[in-house]
């Protein structure tokens, strides 16, 4: 019997029950339906995660962090002077594999370097806590993956002058003059002056807002739609406007709490204006990025660049790598555990619904036990049988299949319905050819038994059964 | 040689220790063109009989050849090409698969012989015809009357020109009157030449065929050739076996 005709008996089969046949379906429609909703979770997932990481500036930026002298150097510590613009401009002449350097300077209150207490007033509003305040390079753009949005990034001329001048984030916006959900109206203060722990700056630049895909689809849309009237007392949901998104949503907001300023501005006013404990100037930089020319050179890169400042901090070891591997590599294993688990689930209602066909087909057979013994007296051999309920399983579970793929688009649509916040799910070609070949893998399986023993009646016992 | 020689042939059953002998050392030949009958009453060994003939049962013992192949202890996949190719099964109960139309049942031996499914329909409607059904090509088998049925079933069996045609009781569960008109057909096609086998318990029906072998307790107890004795006499065993 040729395959054709299986095929087509099969299909009778089942529109001859139709009903019974979905109910056995169900089993497959849900599990595949599963299968292709988790993976597309886990990869809204996925892409939600690695947008934060390219937003925070990629796998290929590296920060160098001052480190504790190692022990056998202690002796050395007067000489350890950290890293300078000194190792800027050295690596940025010897170190080909890296693309790019940015120093970082950071003010820290009551003398001392880092960020923190930074007090940043406009007329009455004022801002203090998360404030990015740094100065640094014009190339932090391109480090930091920042767009301006408005106006331009301050230049080597204004840094050269140490101009007081600075670049903000749509947070720092939002905090001194108004977001534009409170305004109505976006406001581009260009040109108008904040003061930065009491020194009058010049905005000539902002960014653009950073968020996530979801949240900006998801404030567009409630943009488009009427205000819904907020009941009880007014409530800001945390820094930076949205308080949404996900885990990685302190990234954005992260971003946005930026000021930039000229490093040497930043050296001049902030270090000279009589902070810490000595007044000589102190060319020590809080952070110095580097960007490698090419990830796969990750390494030869770093040691590359270790070699440059070695030598420029005369064999003291007071410096470290800090990559984003780790967060890379967490990455990877969280969506490796969610895949995992939710294939586990999967492969679950999968497999009940595999049980679902070879009950039906058992109930099947035993049903049409004349007409197999009929079948095997007119010439149709154990593999004819065989392969006749093997295909009519097979049928159902593809059919179920294909109604499972139909039904995971349903349910993905749900699924975003439901909680918007989260990441969109993405439903790959990748999870729908693996549920198809699931469902298939399944309908073989379940019609093994049913089909053997239905090939192996005795066509004599088989024709007198009633 | 015949077209069917079988040598010797035992059936035994076993039920709880106790032996059933439903044949015992049955040796019988069937010429190629032979219009038989099995004749014998109930739980005789008929069916046996019928079925080891047909290739659907083994014997426990003895040898049988079929159109110059032993089938005794072929395999079951051989036996399912033999019956699809050699052997046309007419049953009492028509058999027909009630989900296929008249048409579709006709070809199922077709299907099994991976013949393409143009050449089956000829075939299929060229069979029908023969049996005057042509015109009920589309029907499903309940919508026939019984006489019909068999018809349809007749028509299945002959689609693959067989060696032998069995017929277990084909007039059992018809009224008199559309029985007759089965053994009118079965005539028929007798004159055309086709090896037919009719197995029942009416004398009467036995009647129609040339020979009639007569089986009782699993053995052949008589038998009888119009051919060879004249029209109707009855003549002895010609070599009881024991
Ligand atoms: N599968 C079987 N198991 C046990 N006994 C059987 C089986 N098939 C047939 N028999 C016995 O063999 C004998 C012959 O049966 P059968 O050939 O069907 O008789 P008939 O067709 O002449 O009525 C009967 O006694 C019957 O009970
Ligand atoms: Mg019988």
């Amino acid at each position: 019997m040729d395959l054709w005709n299986a095929i087509v008996i099969g299909f009778k089969e089942i529109w001859s029950h139709k009903f019974r046949s979905i109910l056995t379906m169900l089993g497959i429609i849900l599990g595949v339906s599963s299968l292709v909703a988790m993976s597309a979770l886990v990869k809204g997932m996925e892409n939600g995660m690695k947008e934060a990481l390219v937003a925070i500036g990629g796998l290929e930026k590296v920060r160098v962090e001052q480190q504790d002298i190692p022990l056998y150097q202690r002796h050395l510590e007067d000489q350890a002077i950290g890293s300078t613009i000194h190792d800027v401009y050295a690596l940025q002449r010897s170190a080909p594999l890296i693309k790019l350097v940015t120093p970082e300077m950071r003010v820290m209150p009551g003398g001392g370097w880092g960020g923190g207490g930074t007090l940043i007033t406009h007329g009455i509003k004022s801002v203090r806590d998360r404030v990015q305040l740094v100065g640094t390079w014009p190339s932090a753009i391109e480090m930091n993956q920042h767009v301006i949005e408005h106006g331009r990034m301050f230049n080597e001329v204004d840094d050269d002058n140490a101009w007081n001048v600075c670049v903000i984030g749509t947070g720092i916006r939002d905090q001194l003059f108004g977001s534009p959900e409170e305004v109505g109206h976006e406001i581009i203060p260009l040109g108008d002056y904040i003061n930065v722990n009491n020194q009058p700056f010049r905005i000539i630049g902002m960014f653009q807002r950073y968020e996530s895909e979801q949240d900006r689809k998801l404030r567009e849309l409630e943009r488009d739609m009427p205000k819904v009237t907020q009941t009880g007392p007014e409530r800001r949901r945390g820094w930076g406007g949205s308080g949404r998104g996900g885990p990685n949503s302190w990234v954005y907001s992260w971003k946005n709490a930026t000021i930039y300023i000229p490093l040497n501005t930043m050296w001049i006013k902030f270090r000279s204006g009589g902070y810490g404990s000595n007044s000589i100037p102190d060319p020590r930089l809080s952070s110095l990025y580097v960007k490698v020319a090419d990830i796969d050179l990750l390494e030869p890169a770093l040691q590359q660049a270790k070699n440059v400042m070695m030598h420029t901090h005369k064999g003291i070891e007071d410096f470290a790598f800090q990559t984003q591997e780790n967060w890379s590599e967490s990455i990877t294993t969280s969506i490796r555990n969610a895949r995992m688990s939710g294939g586990f689930i999967s492969a679950i209602s999968l497999l009940v619904g595999g049980i679902g066909i070879m009950n039906i087909m058992l109930a099947s057979i035993t049903e049409r036990i004349r007409e197999i013994g009929i079948r095997k007296a007119i010439g149709a051999t154990f593999a004819d049988v065989f392969v006749q309920i093997l295909i009519e399983s097979l049928v159902i579970a593809v059919l179920g299949g294909f109604a499972g793929i139909a039904a995971s688009y349903g349910l993905v649509h749900l699924l975003t319905v439901m909680s918007p916040t989260e990441n969109t799910p993405v439903i790959t070609v990748d999870s729908l050819v693996l549920a198809f070949i699931f469902s298939g893998f399944v309908g073989i399986l379940a019609g093994l038994f049913p089909a053997f023993k239905a090939a192996r009646l005795d066509p004599i016992q088989a024709l007198r059964y009633e | 040689m015949s077209l069917v020689e079988l040598r010797n042939v035992s059936k035994i059953y076993h039920l709880g220790g106790e032996e059933i002998r439903a044949l015992d050392d049955v040796s019988l030949d069937i010429e190629g063109g032979e219009f038989i009958s099995i004749i014998g009453p109930s739980g005789s060994g008929k069916s046996t009989l019928m079925h080891i003939l047909g290739c659907l049962d083994s014997p426990t013992r003895g040898t049988i050849q079929l159109d110059g192949t032993m089938i005794h202890n072929a395999s079951t996949k051989e036996l399912a090409g033999i019956r699809n190719r050699k052997i046309g099964f007419v049953f009492q109960f028509f058999n027909l698969l009630p989900k296929l139309t008249v048409l579709q049942n006709v070809e199922l031996p077709m299907v099994y012989s991976g013949i393409s499914s143009g050449d089956r329909k000829t075939r299929a409607m060229e069979a029908l015809k023969m049996v005057d059904l042509e015109n009920r090509s589309k029907h499903r088998p309940m919508q026939l009357s019984g006489g019909q049925q068999q018809r349809v079933a007749i028509a299945r069996a002959l689609v693959n020109s067989p060696k032998i045609v069995f017929a277990d009781e084909p007039t059992g569960n018809l009224d008199s009157h559309t029985g007759e008109a089965i053994l009118e057909l079965f005539r028929r096609l007798s004159q055309e030449g086709r090896t037919i086998a009719l197995v029942t318990h009416d004398p009467e029906i036995a009647a129609v065929t040339p020979r009639r072998i007569e089986i009782r307790d699993g053995k052949i107890a008589k038998q009888v050739d119009a051919k060879l004795a004249g029209l109707d006499r009855k003549i002895p065993e010609t070599a009881p076996a024991n």
